[in-house]
């Protein structure tokens, strides 16, 4: 097996903040003492484990950029192998240039995948975990990674096991019947299994359109922000999520574009959509976005209306209130910008709807315990819908389904057409094995070529 | 042990002349290698101490796959059989199976005139006690009496013979089957070189003569009408003859009460047996314990032969006392007054562990030493045949620096039964299933010749006679399923017509034949009447391209998994592989591989203990390399 020492830029080759160059191997910190250098001068005594470093990168003492160096020590890294990553400045040139440093001082480019693919070989993860890394590699962060591969295996996990553990026992049943038709009797069998086939279809259809929905979204309650341009909807998100924020996902590709956040409420977990409204930009898009946000709005489990009470109502204003009054939703309306003088109090949205009115200052923070004390109320009350509905985020795996529920249509088929029992396990076989791929209980050497040949280059 | 000077040389020794052995040294001296072998009595080559037929359910397959390979059980039952039926007609063509009575006597007497005219084969009596091993190589044998025989290569068919154990109740004997002389002496020569035992366990119902049955009570199970031969090469109106026929009747409560009362004088219940027995060929006290709920259980009444009253009475074997067995059987109807003529009981032998065997039926660790049968931890006639016949071509193949032949899962039973027998770890005698197969829809009992005849001609045992019958009926069919895929009938009267007699739909437009041969309603045979230019072909050739256009959906479907299962087969794992080095593998995962040292990804995925994830680590690190 390959043990030698690997380098790539970690995070996207695009222009951001902070960039990230991985090196992983036997000689990582070899290769880390001929580039960098603390902010003293000298080379780092000792690397220790997950240990950061403050310093400079150099060559032949000329110095790059200023850095940071983590340390991880073998075991203890993604990997599995002794790991240098050097934090810079995100300029593309500058990671490239750091990247090349590292290659010619004893590194070698990794290939698409193989931090991945090490951390496999050294069991830091299984191979649905492994797959997961995949699946977000867009959000290039840590705690996108641990939640998809909850999601894994999870829910799903569970949902398809379910699913396999019905097809074999259906197919357990025919060939036992076949081997011991003395006491297994195939009397009336085949109509009991399209009984049983009709349930297993609807499921892994559901499934199965989950994808196409592009509705990349996972457990929490489904909450839409609305609101008119500037009336604060982005600090009151920010306040939400606060040092709570876990994971920002953008769904590049999707028709909408949107911006979806976890934020967790007092232990309820808020799935917030937020959408291009929330962006600050020029008039024509804010007006799309507020059009925006009512159609996403229609499928939310809890909408939060912004209303700037220091002007009038506006027209905008008035059409979304519109929205909520046609529109059976569980809804709170926070009056923002309560430090300024009002001329909007709850009596004037009563006109519109029944729902609750907070006050609140997104600017000094008031009314933020109230409405955070309001969603807890209504979730333990049990008054908000949670999403914990299971779906799938890869085409692999859509894949993987559409080809069993082809399959559990052919045996559908075979019952109408009466063919001999013996011909279901055929398809049963084919369904369960392609089910099993979603989960790793089934290996297909092309799945592996694909998991650790998609990635990017850096994981 | 006695002492003599005397010794003689040979390619290959077979030891055991039952079903495996039989093939075994058959084919070993067919493909010109000097053979002996031996068995503890002349008058047991190729008996059936058990049931009275061969073939039935995926033993059907079996017996068609010794024969496409040039094995010798098919044309020996085609000579001796008293009566011969397709099983399970009614469901698809992948479970036909090919069941026919023996006349026991005939059937081993044939065999046993086979051997002893067999060019290159010595035949001989005598009890094989050591095996002569020198640097891990087998280099001959040693018999009781003191001669020495050397050879290349050695076979071990020692069936259920090996320091065998009957038991009768209380009753026990230490012999073989039907009272036969045991093997006492070479298990010690097998632990000596190493080599992992099992004790196993079967039993045999009695023998009860036919005078005393009253068969008005039963239900008469009579031959087919037209009769299939097992052999290819078998003349089909050979086996127009004349047959007997079989009853049916069941037990009941009252049987069930007195096995109940009396398990505590079972060997099995009471603790004596140590052997392990068959699960899928279980004795009647495990069915009623296993299940309980049934209120009866069929039993069939099978002639032993022609020029015996002895009638066996399958579904009841038993190890109960003698006198428990008479109640037993007295309770059922037709048995009320039954004169038992041999007792039922159970037996007890030493066989290998089989995961010591290569796929070439060859031990891993000593070269040279092949093994068969029931010696491998088989159940069966066919499962031995199967075996003994893969052995005896390898132990000839090796003498001849050969390549072994090998059949994988997805070309024969025959694959499956290795496989299963050499990776799985069964502790439990191995019994055929048609479940056992993943990919039975192409492994029919109809197709064993162009699935392996091939493979026979390859190795030697299939004359080029029987090369060409086959090439000729593979273009046949292939041509004729062209001709039916091309040729279109109108919608014309006479056509909508013959769909109307059919209750079939009428064509909208012209159609070819094929396509009407694919609905349900229809077959080859049935669409004679509109098919004008149809030549003429055999039966066999007319089957198959039924089956081929009828079934091409699911046969297509069953390819693709074939094709996903050779990849796997084709990702070899070499034997230098230390699998404690990969840091991925689970610790369980890792022994067991290196214990097994399996030959591919796709064995290495069938064995217990190696998960999933375990091979997706194998996977990845042949990439690596």
């Amino acid at each position: 097996m390959n043990t030698d020492t690997i380098a790539a830029i970690a995070t996207g080759m695009t222009p951001s903040g902070i960039g990230i160059i991985r090196v992983s191997g036997e000689d990582a910190f070899k290769v880390a003492s001929s580039v960098f250098l603390k902010k003293n001068g000298k080379i780092p005594e000792a690397y220790e484990n997950r240990k950061a470093y403050f310093g400079y990168v150099h060559d032949n003492g000329t110095v790059l950029d200023e850095v940071i160096l983590l340390t991880f020590v073998a075991p203890s890294s993604f990997t599995g192998e002794n790991t240098a990553e050097i934090q810079c400045h995100g300029g593309i040139l500058m990671m490239q240039k750091i990247l090349e440093l590292c290659l010619n001082n004893g590194a070698r480019a990794a290939m698409p995948g193989e931090f991945t693919k090490r951390a496999f070989l050294n069991g830091k993860m299984d191979l649905s975990e492994s797959e997961a890394v995949m699946d977000v590699i867009a959000s290039k962060n840590d705690l996108a990674l641990k939640n998809s591969v909850k999601q894994l295996r999870g829910s799903l996990y569970e949902k398809i096991t379910d699913i396999r553990e019905k097809i074999l026992y259906e197919t357990a049943f025919i060939e036992s019947a076949l081997d011991d038709p003395e006491h297994f009797d195939l009397e009336g069998y085949p109509d009991k299994l399209s009984v049983k086939l009709l349930s297993i279809l609807h499921d892994l259809e559901k499934l199965s359109d989950s994808f196409d929905d592009g509705r990349i979204l996972s457990e929490g309650v489904r909450t839409v922000i609305l609101g008119k341009p500037n009336v604060g909807k982005s600090s009151l998100l920010n306040i939400l999520a606060g040092s709570e924020r876990a994971i920002v996902t953008e769904i590049a590709g999707t028709t909408r574009d949107t911006i979806e956040e976890k934020i967790n409420i007092g232990g309820v977990l808020l799935h917030v959509i937020d959408t291009a409204g929330i962006r600050e930009s020029d008039d024509i898009v804010e007006q799309i976005g507020v059009r925006k946000a009512m159609e996403m709005a229609e499928d939310a489990d809890l909408v939060i209306m912004v209303v700037d009470s220091s002007t009038p109502l506006t027209p905008e204003d008035e059409e979304i209130l519109g929205f909520i009054r046609t529109h059976e939703k569980k809804c709170v309306i926070l009056l923002n910008k309560s430090d300024l003088e009002s001329v909007i109090g709850p009596e004037e949205i009563a006109c519109y709807t029944n729902n609750p009115v907070i006050m609140i200052s997104a600017k000094d923070e008031t009314g933020i315990d109230e409405l955070k004390e309001f969603i807890v109320r209504e979730y333990s009350k049990g008054l908000l819908k949670y999403n914990d509905e299971i779906f799938i985020t890869n085409i692999r795996q859509k894949e993987a389904l559409n080809s069993a529920i082809a399959s559990l249509l052919c045996v559908a088929k075979s019952i109408t057409e009466k063919m001999p029992e013996d011909f279901y396990s055929i398809d049963l076989t084919a369904a369960y094995e392609s089910l099993g791929l979603i989960i790793g209980e089934q290996v297909d050497d092309d799945v592996i070529e694909e998991i650790f040949g998609k990635f990017c280059m850096g994981k | 042990m006695i002492q003599t000077t005397f010794t003689e040389e040979y390619d290959v020794v077979v030891v055991g002349a039952g079903h495996a052995g039989c093939e075994a040294a058959l084919a070993s001296a067919r493909l010109g290698l000097k053979t002996i072998v031996f068995t503890v009595s002349v008058n047991s080559i190729a008996l059936m101490p058990c049931n009275p037929n061969i073939g039935g359910s995926s033993k059907g397959h079996l017996v068609r796959e010794i024969d496409a390979l040039g094995g010798e059980m098919g044309k020996n039952i085609d000579k001796t059989f008293i009566q011969s039926k397709m099983l399970n007609v009614s469901k698809g063509p992948a479970v036909h199976s090919l069941r026919a009575q023996a006349d026991k006597a005939d059937y081993s007497m044939t065999m046993r005139q086979v051997l002893e005219n067999q060019e290159n084969l010595t035949v001989k009596q005598a009890e094989v006690c050591e095996l002569i091993i020198e640097d891990g190589a087998i280099k001959g044998v040693k018999i009781f009496t003191g001669g020495t025989y050397f050879a290349k290569a050695v076979v071990l068919c020692t069936g259920t013979y090996l320091r065998a154990r009957c038991l009768c109740g209380e009753a026990i004997t230490y012999t073989g089957p039907n009272g036969l002389m045991a093997a006492n002496h070479l298990t010690e020569s097998l632990i000596e070189n190493g080599i992992e035992l099992f004790r196993f366990k079967t039993g045999t119902p009695a023998r009860i003569d036919r005078r005393s049955i009253d068969f008005s009570k039963m239900e008469e199970q009579k031959g087919d009408e037209k009769v299939v031969p097992f052999s290819f090469s078998t003349d089909p109106k050979s086996v127009e003859k004349e047959q007997i026929s079989c009853y049916l009747t069941y037990t009941n409560e009252e049987t069930h009460k007195i096995i109940r009362a009396n398990l505590d004088r079972s060997p099995i219940y009471a603790g004596v047996i140590e052997g392990t027995g068959p699960r899928y060929c279980p004795s009647i006290e495990d069915k009623v314990v296993r299940f309980a709920d049934k209120k009866r259980h069929q039993l069939f009444v099978e002639p032993e032969g022609l020029h015996t009253n002895e009638m066996y009475i399958s579904g009841m074997s038993s190890s109960l006392p003698e006198d428990v067995q008479i109640a037993m059987y007295r309770t059922v109807p037709g048995l009320e007054n039954c004169k038992i003529v041999r007792n039922a009981y159970a037996i007890e032998y030493d066989c290998i562990n089989p995961v010591q065997l290569k796929h070439s039926l060859e031990f891993k660790k000593i070269k040279g030493l092949f093994a068969g049968g029931q010696f491998n931890g088989s159940s069966g006639y066919e499962e031995a045949g199967a075996q003994g016949l893969v052995a005896g071509i390898n132990a000839a193949m090796y003498c001849l620096k050969k390549d072994p032949l090998i059949i994988d899962r997805s070309e024969g039973y025959i694959g499956v039964l290795i496989d299963d027998l050499v990776t799985k770890e069964t502790h439990e005698p191995y019994r055929m299933m048609t479940s056992r197969s993943e990919y039975r829809l192409l492994l029919r009992q109809d197709n064993a010749d162009l699935r392996l005849r091939k493979k026979g001609y390859k190795v030697g045992l299939i004359n080029a006679d029987q090369y060409n019958a086959l090439l000729l009926k593979e273009k046949q069919i292939k041509d004729e399923i062209e001709r039916l895929k091309t040729t279109y009938v109108g919608s014309n009267a006479r056509i909508q017509d013959f769909m109307a007699s059919k209750d079939s739909a009428l064509l909208k437009s012209g159609i070819p034949l094929a396509e009407l041969i694919c609905r349900p309603e229809l077959d080859y045979e049935s669409i004679a009447p509109i098919d004008d230019n149809r030549p003429e072909l055999p039966d066999d050739v007319r089957e198959q391209v039924n089956i081929n256009i009828k079934y091409e959906g699911y046969i297509e479907r069953q390819k693709k998994q074939v094709a996903a299962f050779k990849k796997l087969e084709e990702k070899k794992l070499s034997e230098d592989i230390d699998y404690s080095k990969i840091k991925g593998l689970r610790l369980e995962a890792s022994s067991k591989l290196n214990t097994f040292k399996p030959v591919s990804i796709g064995q290495a995925s069938r064995i217990s203990g190696v998960s999933p994830a375990d091979i997706s680590v194998l996977l990845v690190y042949l990439t690596d390399k």
